[in-house]
């Protein structure tokens, strides 16, 4: 699960990482008093940034200056109703604009092949990472964080002087070692903050230092490690989320909806996968991805096909059942069920193998019409893309 | 022989009095697997499977009274990272952890201590092992398999059983069948198994199912080309349509950035002289081609 920047902004900020104080607005009038509650107390500029879980929003136009509240306010309206790549802005971020010296790039994430929290930096911040490990990968800097110990210090002060941080080493070995507890304390996947920033501010005597805080922040959260982070659970922005997922979620469903218009419910992701692509290879288009998961019980298997039907484009269904825990029959009765319900009539193709396999195949008999059924894979994909072609002609 | 689970198997069943633990422990006695005994602690003392089978507090002593040296993992999320550590801590040597959904980090503390004490875990979130006619290990059903030289290794559930059973269909037995499973922090990568079946003198060529997300089949592909030139391997990709960004069922199916493609690894695969097929169906047919007679 993605978070909002303010949501992630906030874990760092409980973390005690240096995090400049900001303020969310859901309205251009409510944008304005931060922006003049900022201004007043010093700041030069106040920054706007759209909050949005998809990337790209600087280029979209989602992030601007203003430098007097009536400019927040009409900044802000532009931003908020914005659509960035689909995702209707509903609420902007609003913090004092910070004066950069030098940007950094770090970062924590899960390294899947040493498998450990792996620490990447860049002493070029605000850059795309990705384009930056394929382009010049020397120009980042990896540290593995111990798997029970956490981040030594010398790890984080062989980061820090690899970034160029020498001068700033207590601050930066701080948020290196800060990022890495974020991350095992909140059950991230990824903890990135770009740009890290040295930036200009004027100290008590008045005259200018320098110091580094983390001016954007991204947190993705482990999805199996929700149900033991209620608090994190409540941070989920459902505004942004296609309604079908939260439905899917609620059912205990893996779904996702995709453009086609064959309906596919099958069980084990990697057959899901295995059976859009069959589906796509065949000529055809898939409606969806849908793991029912093992051990699925017929109510189950009526959501998830009730799922499959409020699209719709859906012209043609595929059922694609390995029994081992699943159980066929289990799956041939759900089916029945929601087929005694469904108020359009969409033809669905059966395959059910393995595990009561014979019992299914007798469950579907009885059912009469519209079922029909196939025992091989690409038997039932090609009757499948068949039955869509002829209902689109 | 086979690798990882056969007839020296002596299997402890942590979970036995749950549901999927006691269900598919009678599976695995069912498919001849010698199941010595079950864990649950406060249930010690009792026993399943019609009394064959009996029930301690503590894995070790299922180890003391039993001589197990096998355990697979039948518990749920909460639990199931203690129940690695409880095993290899009464040095049981193989483990094979079924339950899903559990939290990547935790995993990653759990593989740290497992590797510290030299054990072997498979999974989490995978469906076991099975050597066919020797023994089975985990939730893959039995029927489905023929025993033969072909060993199979998988990120995959259901998609693994498809093409054994496409395999059996066709003839070509199997030496032993893996899935390693579709978390992101897994107990065994694909590289730990291709070199178990190396040292496998009755694996006589391989079948790797892969899946989107991560670079596991890329670094196999290489391993493969330096460690096994001379072994047939034939490998399929689920996900080839799956939209990027999103998590595929897996909690390590995502294609993220320009990394874990589908197409990424069907190239890396290619260049590493192993056949992709663009259907489980068609595995069969390239190991034919590939020289692999029917057992």
């Amino acid at each position: 699960m993605k978070l909002q920047e303010y949501h992630a902004k906030t874990l760092l900020a409980r973390a005690g990482l240096p995090v400049p104080e900001w303020a969310v607005a859901s309205s251009p009038g409510e944008a304005r008093l931060q922006a003049e509650t900022f201004l007043a107390r010093g700041a030069g500029k106040v920054v706007i940034k759209a909050q949005v879980l998809v990337g790209g929003r600087g280029k979209a136009g989602g992030v601007k200056l203003a430098a007097s509240g009536a400019e927040a306010e009409r900044v802000a309206g532009a931003i908020l109703g914005m659509d960035i790549k689909g995702i209707v802005v509903r609420r902007v971020l609003v913090a004092p604009a910070a004066e950069i010296e030098r940007e950094i790039y770090l970062a924590a994430v899960l390294d899947r092949t040493e498998r450990k929290i792996l620490l990447m930096g860049s002493a070029e911040g605000g850059v795309e990472i990705e384009t930056l490990a394929e382009e010049r990968p020397d120009a980042i800097v990896r540290i593995h964080a111990h798997p029970h110990l956490g981040l030594l210090d010398w790890q984080a002060r062989k980061l820090a002087f690899a970034l160029g941080l020498g001068d700033h080493l207590k601050a930066a070995v701080a948020i290196a070692q800060g990022l890495q507890r974020v991350m095992v304390e909140n059950d991230a996947d990824l903890v990135e903050v770009n740009p890290l920033a040295l930036v200009r501010e004027t100290g008590p005597d008045g005259t200018p230092v320098l110091t580094l805080q983390c001016l954007d922040a991204k947190v993705t959260i482990d999805d199996s490690a929700l149900s033991r982070h209620p608090g994190l659970e409540a941070m989920r922005d459902l505004d942004e989320e296609d309604p079908i997922d939260i439905e899917a979620r609620r059912l205990g469903l893996s779904f996702i909806r995709l453009e086609g218009s064959i309906g596919c419910m099958v069980n084990g992701a990697g057959l899901a996968m295995t059976t859009m692509d069959l589906v796509k290879r065949a000529g055809g288009s898939p409606a969806n991805f849908l793991d029912i998961g093992g051990g699925a019980r017929s109510e189950k298997v009526a959501n998830a096909m009730r799922l499959i039907l409020a699209e719709p484009s859906v012209k043609a269904i595929l059922v694609n059942i390995f029994g081992g825990i699943a159980r066929g029959d289990e799956v041939a009765r759900g089916l029945v069920e929601a087929r005694s319900q469904q108020t359009r009539d969409v033809p669905m193709v059966v395959r059910i193998v393995g595990t009561n396999a014979d019992l299914a195949a007798g469950i579907l008999a009885d059912a009469g019409g519209g079922i029909r059924t196939a025992q091989s894979l690409d038997e039932a994909v090609e009757m499948a893309v068949a039955i869509a072609r002829s209902a689109e002609a | 022989m086979s690798i990882l689970v056969d007839r020296s198997t002596r299997l402890v069943v942590q979970g036995i009095t749950g549901r999927e633990g006691a269900f598919h422990a009678g599976q695995m006695q069912a498919y001849g697997t010698n199941v010595v005994a079950g864990v649950t602690p406060g249930k010690g003392g009792q026993s399943a499977l019609d009394g064959s089978v009996p029930v301690f507090d503590t894995c070790a002593d299922a180890v003391r009274e039993t001589g197990a040296n096998t355990s697979v993992i039948y518990v749920p999320p909460a639990g199931a990272p203690d129940a690695i550590l409880e095993a290899v801590g009464a040095g049981i040597r193989t483990v094979f952890c079924i339950t899903e959904h559990i939290p990547a980090l935790e995993m990653m503390k759990v593989v740290a201590e497992v590797d510290r004490l030299g054990a072997r875990l498979v999974g989490p979130n995978c469906p076991g092992a099975t050597s066919p006619g020797k023994a089975k290990v985990g939730i893959i059903p039995g029927s489905i398999h023929l025993p033969g030289r072909v060993g199979l290794v998988s990120r995959s559930g259901t998609l693994t059983y498809e093409v054994v059973q496409a395999m059996t269909d066709a003839g070509i037995g199997q030496s032993t069948c893996v899935g390693i499973g579709g978390d992101p922090i897994a107990g065994s990568s694909f590289i730990d198994i291709l070199s178990l079946f190396r040292d496998d003198p009755e694996t006589e060529a391989i079948v790797l199912m892969g899946e989107i997300g991560g670079d596991a089949e890329e670094r196999a592909a290489a391993w493969k080309q330096e460690h096994l030139p001379k072994t047939p391997m034939v490998a399929f990709i689920a996900g080839r349509t799956a939209p990027p960004g999103r998590r595929m069922g897996h909690a390590g199916a995502i294609i993220s950035g320009s990394g874990g493609t589908a197409q990424s690894k069907i190239a890396a695969l290619e260049a590493a002289g192993i056949r992709v097929a663009d259907s489980p169906t068609q595995i069969p047919a390239l190991l034919r081609e590939a020289g692999v007679r029917p057992s």
